[in-house]
């Protein structure tokens, strides 16, 4: 696997999530492929992507990840040359292609339909960038038949784009763009028209494709779970600005805003105010009374006052029965609300003293003392799985929690 | 719903067609313009022979008048297709408002124009650019004229049709796979026009290779077309056997054009642009 050397303690990133710098300091021995400077995009007034600044390195398998109109798709063009930025620089591999032609940058991609030319049968779909750079005839036919056998088309070449399932046409696309060895590889949500099954199965597909042939990717998705199956690392969007940055686990583990806690996974999260930090950990009473205790670095660098929102996920809380065996860890006490057999596991919804609700999931490790609707409950999370983040203004919070 | 349409159909096509397949069969007697079945098969052949000069002039005629408005309407097309903006609707209809006028008077009007006095000879008279006894109206060149521009909306239209659906995302795959402007126009627009481009010549040639408006009134009497003969047959000669069997011809040849437009593209894409 490529791509995990430069991150170098999981702890230590939480407090740097959101600093884009940081990160490239863990990571001295890599090269940035791609560098984008203070890129703004203003369509008619209305901000697409604001004053971004990303580095992305050679060879890692990289996401951007957000709801629909957070500027992923308008950072993927900018970079593929379809949009000029209205301010900013990008360089890639050190040269400056803000204002770049497409067809005069080393740059190819995977657009979201495919697009394959449909007046064109595999071969020369796969072949035309490979024409238009004038590579000689023996050798077009040669990395063509290549590329077919590593995206597992081999013998395709002579049918029609129109005769293939949306699978196969997405392993064309990706051939087609890959076979000009390109420094940087977009993707634009490639797999949205894929059923689940086909989806997953293509996820582990490209992440093979990818370590095979060691192109950097920039992976454009609103699909979480896409996002983090495939990537070395991720950025979250939202509104043109990149909210969270880090592996998938780093951002999973340690969201910094309230918008990746909600959009990447589930969260509880629970409004309260700092009573007392000391270097190593930080107290936060919240509504109900109830302290909460988390690591002083899981704080977020910028955190205004001493309102916080303190979070967990729902598979660390475990549900007891006895207050003695909470130990050293938080808890909670609540009722049993809704307790659903998922299969692989129970999920339930604990209601709080002050009607708060809570998810957990508990595995099917086979124990029958899962407790049931109506139900007294103890709720006891480790110390370390607690984060906490900035809270969201609030009357925005609904729309944004799409995902 | 499939009877009303059949009945329309057998009404307005199939009966009429049959009609005027009886009637090629007929015999009829000039003085008199009264015609009698008599099966004879010997008319078609016959008009084909003695009309041949007709159809040569015809299919000339039509040919170089369609290939002008292709010329012309592609670049229009392209660019109300991928620069209209907006303003596309409001540029199609700019294009069509000469074609609200009817068919007869626009003809009368390029007459007025290329009339010997009219302003557009005098002109280059008076600039001596042309010796004093040019002449454009009676020549070819004015039936011709008047065929591209009568039929230019045939051509202009499918073209339009066939640029505007071209997904431009697939312009943005050719740009992304290194062609350049040049290179993305002739490998993946002009390509994916091709169904557009058979259209608008099949929807402009036949009816130009069947117009009688433009050479009677802008032609002279050296440049006959077939569409003259045949209104000379029914309405002049009372010939009604043979202008049936003329319309059958030319039918027929439409019908060819067609039927390699068919087998070439899909009798789908036909569909799709009528």
């Amino acid at each position: 696997m490529v791509g995990h050397g430069y991150i170098q303690s999981v702890t230590n990133q939480a407090a740097e999530a959101v600093s884009e710098s940081k990160v490239s300091e863990s990571a001295p021995d890599r090269r940035a492929i791609v560098q984008i400077q203070g890129v703004s995009k203003l369509f008619d007034d209305s901000v697409a992507v604001n004053n971004l600044t990303l580095d992305i390195y050679e060879g890692e398998f990289f996401s951007l990840l957000g709801p629909s109109g957070c500027g992923k798709t308008t950072t993927l063009r900018m970079l593929g040359g379809f949009e000029e930025p209205t301010s900013g620089k990008i360089l890639l591999g050190g040269k400056d292609v803000t204002y770049l032609a497409p067809y005069h940058r080393d740059v190819n991609t995977v657009f979201q339909s495919y697009a394959l030319f449909p007046h064109l049968n595999i071969f020369e779909n796969v072949a035309f960038g490979l024409r238009r750079r004038h590579i000689a005839k023996s050798e077009v036919a040669s990395r063509v038949g290549e590329i077919l056998e590593i995206v597992d088309l081999p013998g395709f070449e002579k049918r029609r784009a129109s005769q293939l399932s949306g699978g196969q046409q997405q392993r064309v696309a990706l051939a087609r763009a890959l076979i000009n060895e390109p420094t940087l590889l977009l993707l634009d949500e490639p797999m949205s028209a894929l059923d689940a099954k086909l989806r997953h199965q293509m996820q582990i597909e490209l992440k093979r494709i990818q370590t095979q042939v060691g192109i950097t990717f920039l992976y454009v998705t609103h699909d979480q779970e896409e996002a983090m199956t495939m990537s070395d690392r991720l950025a979250v969007m939202r509104h043109g600005v990149i909210e969270g940055i880090g592996s998938p686990k780093d951002i999973y583990d340690s969201p910094t805003t309230e918008f990746v806690a909600t959009f990447l996974g589930a969260s509880n999260l629970l409004e309260g105010q700092v009573t007392e930090s000391t270097e190593a950990t930080t107290a936060v009473r919240v509504a109900g009374g109830a302290v909460i205790t988390l690591p002083t670095e899981r704080l977020p660098h910028g955190l205004s006052g001493s309102s916080v929102k303190v979070g967990v996920r729902p598979e660390k809380i475990s549900l007891i029965s006895s207050s003695s065996d909470v130990g050293r860890r938080n808890s909670l006490r609540g009722r049993v609300l809704v307790s659903t057999f998922t299969g692989v596991g129970n999920q339930y919804i604990i209601e709080l003293p002050d009607e708060t609700r809570i998810t957990v999931y508990a595995q099917n490790i086979g124990d029958d003392t899962a407790p049931r609707s109506g139900e007294e409950a103890i709720l006891a999370w480790p110390v370390e799985h607690t984060f906490a983040v900035v809270p969201m203004a609030g009357a925005s919070k609904e729309a944004e929690s799409e995902s | 719903m499939s009877l009303p349409a059949g009945l329309w159909l057998l009404l307005l096509f199939v009966i009429p067609l049959f009609m005027m397949l009886s009637m090629s069969l007929k015999t009829c007697s000039p003085a008199s313009g009264a015609c009698t079945m008599t099966w004879s098969w010997g008319e078609l052949p016959h008009v084909v022979n003695q009309y041949r000069a007709q159809f040569v002039t015809s299919l000339e005629f039509a040919a170089i008048a369609t290939l002008i408005d292709l010329v012309i309407s592609y670049p229009i097309a392209y660019w109300i297709a991928f620069y209209g903006g907006r303003k596309k609707n409001f540029f199609l209809i700019m294009l069509l408002v000469p074609f609200f006028v009817s068919f007869v008077i626009r003809t009368l009007v390029w007459q007025f124009i290329l009339s010997d006095n009219g302003f557009f000879i005098s002109f280059l008279q008076n600039h001596h650019l042309v010796s004093q006894n040019f002449h454009v109206l009676g020549t070819g060149f004015a039936v011709i004229a008047g065929l591209a521009y009568n039929y230019l909306p045939f051509t202009a239209l499918p073209l339009y049709v066939a640029l505007e659906r071209i997904d431009r995302r697939v312009l943005d795959a050719a740009y992304d796979l290194y062609a350049n402007r040049r290179n993305a126009f002739l490998r993946v627009i002009v390509p994916l026009s091709i169904p557009g481009v058979f259209a608008a010549f099949l929807l402009t040639f036949i009816p130009a290779f069947g117009d009688y408006v433009n050479q009677e009134i802008l032609g002279g009497t050296a440049n006959t077309m077939i569409g003259t003969v045949i209104q000379d047959l029914f309405l002049a000669t009372s010939d009604y056997a043979g202008g049936a069997s003329l319309s059958i011809v030319l039918l027929a040849i439409s019908l060819v054009g067609i039927w390699f437009y068919a087998r070439v593209l899909g009798s789908r894409s036909i569909e799709e642009y009528l």
